[in-house]
């Protein structure tokens, strides 16, 4: 592959796709659940600690109308932390809420998913299971939601004189 | 003018804290309430806490509302307090709402919206009888919900995406070069206000105050005639983008409640007649706030070019100087404090005026 590939936007979006995807499951996911997952692979990888794990606050913002100029909602808690495996492989961890052994797994689990060696178990002993699990929940609640969908009729008044 | 420091007191001070303590578990006979009670079963405060307190963290809220005894504004102040001591890593990517995982989305104006009128987990239609059934000893687990066989559609079409085509609704415009949204928690409120700062205010507003206002405006004291366009409850995903990643990762799934309200304008030489609209926002499930948000959003924007604001409602001022519950209950609290030196002048002032008084009147009997 020539240099030219590799800065070309469609390869660093690629790259940043499937990164962007775990980091979102890590992100998402409850710390319960991560941590259960987490501690079933028994992955015990050597690392340094780059940026131990802080909790800190992420303005969110909306648009007016929904579409329009950003504007300050409100602020959510975040924590993260940032380590490095002793194979090289940088992990960063941000995740909602404030529990820190979650951000820091997060981390570490995102490390790991940039080594080939471990990218495998971690993809099916903890992303792919937290994020079918999500994909489920977000289904069961939009099929209750459909059960109450409803059809309004709107009457209309019969203006004909009384007989 | 203002109180005064005291000196003294510290044991009164540490013995009522201790029974506000004991007040706050109540008898030890009845089970403590846990944290995580709090945030499942009064979700709907935990969701208010977030709203006002300006912060969404659904166990920061729930801890607040046990530790106030279900004092909300109180839990709101607690929640605002503890935000002050956390750093901040940046800001979100504005949350788009038109890709909500719906779980609630009715439109009041338009019976035919594309993707239906979906009830949701609503007080709506309910008949308000008190249920003695939840009143019942014992585990009450109600029968599971209904579901249909298929979600619903992914992005249902907004009311504004449905008009669009015919210009029937007032577009929101986006500015090129935008500037960074005011922030009002490292700015101080300053006017007139941008519909940014507005907007901030208002869904960090008091809900209570800013019901009064939306129902003042549709009586007639600056009157808007609304119509409730849409009100949509579900997840959005909330996108950061970490410095040490450089592109947005999806951070949180967050649950928020969104109104737009309709209402008739006549136009003018440069506009036709379109429905212009308001807007509101808040964090978790609050429609009711939502909804005065957004009458009171465009009730202030129709005021903007308007010559005289005679209404509460449209005097932004007003409504943005008035609408924090912190604030507005630590003004008037404060009025609890020690102000023993603010009396003991006031009472001087007093006593001198009465002495004035009696000597100009009985000089005034002596003269007759």
């Amino acid at each position: 592959m020539g240099t030219a590939d590799l800065i070309s936007p469609k390869f660093v979006q690629s790259e940043h796709h499937e990164r962007k995807a775990w980091l979102g499951v890590l992100a998402r996911s409850d710390a319960r659940d991560v941590a259960a997952r987490w501690t079933a692979l028994k992955l015990e990888p050597a690392y340094q600690t780059l940026r131990p794990p802080e909790t800190g606050l992420v303005m969110v913002r909306g648009r007016a109308g929904g579409t329009g100029d950003a504007f300050n909602l409100g602020e959510m808690t975040a924590t993260r932390a940032v380590i490095r495996l002793s194979s090289g492989e940088t992990g960063v961890g941000y995740v909602s809420g404030r529990d820190k052994a979650h951000a820091l797994t997060a981390a570490l689990a995102d490390a790991l998913l940039q080594s080939p060696d471990h990218k495998q178990a971690v993809m099916n002993g903890l992303i792919a299971p937290l994020a079918s699990a999500r994909e489920a929940a977000r289904r069961e609640a939009s099929r209750k939601a459909a059960a109450t969908k409803v059809e309004f009729f709107t009457m209309v008044r019969d203006r004909s004189p009384k007989k | 003018m203002a109180y005064v420091a005291v000196k003294g007191g510290e044991q009164a001070i540490t013995n009522a804290h201790a029974l506000l303590a004991e007040d706050r578990r109540g008898s030890p006979d009845v089970p403590e309430v846990g944290v995580d009670q709090i945030r499942a079963q009064l979700s709907l405060a935990v969701d208010r806490v977030m709203g006002e307190g300006s912060c969404y963290d659904r166990d920061l809220a729930a801890l607040a509302i046990k530790q106030s005894r279900g004092d909300l504004p109180e839990a709101i102040f607690l929640l605002r307090a503890y935000r002050t001591t956390l750093p901040r890593f940046g800001f979100s990517v504005p949350i788009a709402t038109e890709k909500m995982a719906v779980r609630r989305r009715v439109s009041a104006a338009f019976k035919d919206i594309p993707g239906g009128q979906v009830l949701g987990p609503t007080f709506d239609y309910t008949h308000r009888l008190l249920d003695f059934a939840l009143a019942a000893e014992g585990g009450h687990v109600p029968e599971p919900a209904a579901m249909a066989d298929a979600p619903l559609a992914d992005d249902l079409p907004t009311i504004a995406s449905v008009f669009s085509h015919e210009d029937l609704l007032e577009h929101e415009t986006t500015a090129l070069e935008a500037a960074e949204p005011y922030d009002l928690t490292r700015e101080p409120m300053q006017f007139p206000a941008t519909r940014d700062q507005r907007l901030q205010a208002l869904a960090r507003g008091d809900e209570g105050f800013l019901l009064s206002l939306a129902y003042s405006s549709q009586r007639g004291w600056g009157s808007t005639h609304p119509l409730c366009g849409e009100i949509r409850l579900g997840e959005v995903s909330a996108e950061f983008t970490p410095p040490e990643l450089g592109f947005p990762i999806e951070l949180a799934d967050l649950t928020v409640t969104e109104c737009t309200m309709l209402s008739e304008f006549e136009g003018s030489m440069e506009q036709p007649p379109q429905y212009a609209r308001g807007y509101g926002l808040t964090f978790g499930h609050c429609e009711r706030k939502a909804m005065s948000m957004a009458i009171v959003d465009r009730a202030l924007k129709a005021a903007e070019n308007a010559v005289d604001q005679v209404h509460p409602v449209q005097d932004e001022e007003f409504v943005l100087y008035h609408s924090d519950n912190v604030e507005a209950s630590g003004f008037v609290q404060h009025l609890k404090l020690p102000h023993y030196v603010d009396f003991q002048a006031s009472l001087q002032f007093v006593r001198k005026l009465r002495r004035e008084w009696a000597e100009a009147r009985s000089a005034k009997e002596a003269a007759e």
